[in-house]
């Protein structure tokens, strides 16, 4: 089992997430960054990388995905550690006041205080409807996202999607596995155009097996995956042999277990006081889209601002009997860890 | 000319409910359905980029083709029918009178 040591545990690496770490280095706390998806960013990695932003002060104008590897340069002093691709599942209180959080894939995470930045929650894959997919979860054979593609070296993978990442990884996939096909419910790919010519051309080399106008219908298999049904839009069913078959059909948010964490909510959002942005427990904060006070706007700016002040409530919380005096980061330079 | 349209909601089959909406508002059907109470997540706000309102058209006028980015962002969801749209995409004007549409699930 993974375990780190920090004074705060953030959960979600969106843009509000990333700042807290910066706001926290100003304050000598070191932070470990916890995000369902392999990557950071949120909403602006997962949703909009491509969307320019105009209302983030000192940027008339930047690319999501641009602001997310500022932030990522601005935090870098502050040798932040992160866990990518596990969700956060529960937490508990130790007897000193600390934390014990811990993740879907038993990662485990000592910390002084947790700051929630979940926006509007973990992403979940999206799943087609089919009949016991869940029976090959879990590594049995059903893959959703692709972490580590040595897991699929030498297999025989049925893809299934029509946008960038079945495309993507349609490509990527075909020099480690033995076989890919690749499943597509349309006649044309709409994601970028080069990647679609490429897995024509893979294609066309018979590196990799196209089927498109059809949809994958059933998963065969004794505990681990077998082999697929593949049917076309004309009714025709087809079964094909395969180890592993990756469904790649976008994400979407899902306020997730968080919710079931027992502090105070509202509408699916977590309550906060705004003095801190301390929730209904004590050294547990909220920041960002998950949290929800009067005048709430769920804008990066405010995430920001929440970050700030969040990190002061968990340095009192951490370190009851010290006082802390604000220094501008103008006076001394960027301090480091 | 109406300033006003019935759209239908098919809750269950053969369980329609209706929905009046402002035609002069420039209002999309994912608006007005949520704003009716209708559990839609919208994440993204209306910019077809995330997929969360898709609808399917069950019967009424035809309506105006899907643009290339909604078609993108249905292409890309684990369901879609012939009559899968996105109702951020549909603008509420006059001619929609009498559309049924019923929310698709999110979740297999
Ligand atoms: C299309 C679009 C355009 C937008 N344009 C603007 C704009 O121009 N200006 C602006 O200010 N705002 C804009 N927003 C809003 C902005 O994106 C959000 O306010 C911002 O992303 C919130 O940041 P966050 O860090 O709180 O949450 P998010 O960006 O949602 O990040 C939360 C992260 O937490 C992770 N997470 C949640 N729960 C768990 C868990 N249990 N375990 C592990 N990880 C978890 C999620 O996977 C996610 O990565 C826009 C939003 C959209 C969708
Ligand atoms: S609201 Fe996001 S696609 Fe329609």
């Amino acid at each position: 089992m993974n375990s780190v040591s920090t004074d705060i545990c953030i959960i979600g690496a969106g843009p509000v997430g990333l700042f807290a770490v910066f706001e926290a280095g100003l304050l000598k706390l070191r932070c470990h960054v916890v995000d369902a998806l392999p990557q950071v960013g949120g909403q602006l990695s997962e949703i909009y990388p491509k969307k320019p932003i105009y209302d983030i002060p000192g940027f008339p104008e930047v690319l999501a995905g641009d602001l997310v590897q500022n932030l990522m340069r601005q935090i870098e002093p502050f040798h932040p550690t992160f866990t990518l691709g596990e969700r956060v599942e529960g937490y508990e209180k130790l007897e000193d006041g600390s934390f014990r959080v811990t993740t879907i894939d038993g990662t485990e995470i000592l910390c002084k205080a947790i700051a929630i930045a979940g926006g509007l929650g973990s992403f979940e894959p999206r799943k087609p409807a089919i009949d016991s997919l869940a029976d090959f979860e879990g590594g049995k054979g059903v893959y959703y996202m692709v972490r580590d593609p040595e897991t699929f070296r030498d297999q025989r993978l049925v893809i299934a999607g029509g946008g960038d990442s079945a495309l993507d990884w349609t490509i990527f996939l075909a020099d480690v596995a033995k076989e890919v096909t690749l499943v597509h419910r349309g006649t044309t790919f709409r994601g970028a155009a080069d990647s679609a010519e490429k897995v024509k051309n893979l294609h066309e080399a018979g590196k990799v097996k196209l089927v498109l106008s059809s949809n994958v219908t059933h998963v065969h298999g004794n505990g681990q995956l077998h082999g697929v049904t593949i049917t076309a839009n004309d009714g025709t069913a087809a079964q094909v042999e395969a180890d592993s078959f990756i469904p790649l059909f976008g994400l979407t948010p899902k306020l997730g277990p968080i919710g079931e964490w027992g502090l105070e909510l509202e509408d699916d959002a977590v309550k906060v006081n705004t003095v801190d942005y301390s929730t209904s427990e004590p050294g547990i904060f909220a920041i960002g889209d998950i949290n929800t006070y009067p005048g709430k706007l769920k804008l990066i700016l405010c995430g920001f601002h929440e970050a700030a002040l969040m990190c002061q409530g968990a340095f009192k919380y951490i370190n009851p009997d010290k006082k802390y005096v604000l220094k501008y980061t103008t006076v001394n330079g960027v301090p480091t860890l | 000319m109406t300033d006003e349209v019935r759209v239908y909601v098919e809750e269950a089959p053969g369980q329609r409910r209706e929905v009046v909406a402002p035609t002069d508002m420039g209002l999309s059907l994912m608006e007005i359905m949520k704003a009716d109470g209708y559990d839609i997540q919208a994440t993204c706000g209306g910019m077809a980029l995330c997929g969360t309102c898709h609808v399917e058209v069950l019967a009424g006028p035809e309506l105006p083709e899907p643009s290339d980015d909604e078609l993108a962002m249905l292409e890309s969801l684990p369901v879609m029918t012939q009559g899968s749209r996105l109702s951020c995409q549909i603008r509420i004007t006059p001619r929609l009178d009498g559309l049924v549409v019923r929310l698709m699930p999110q979740d297999a």
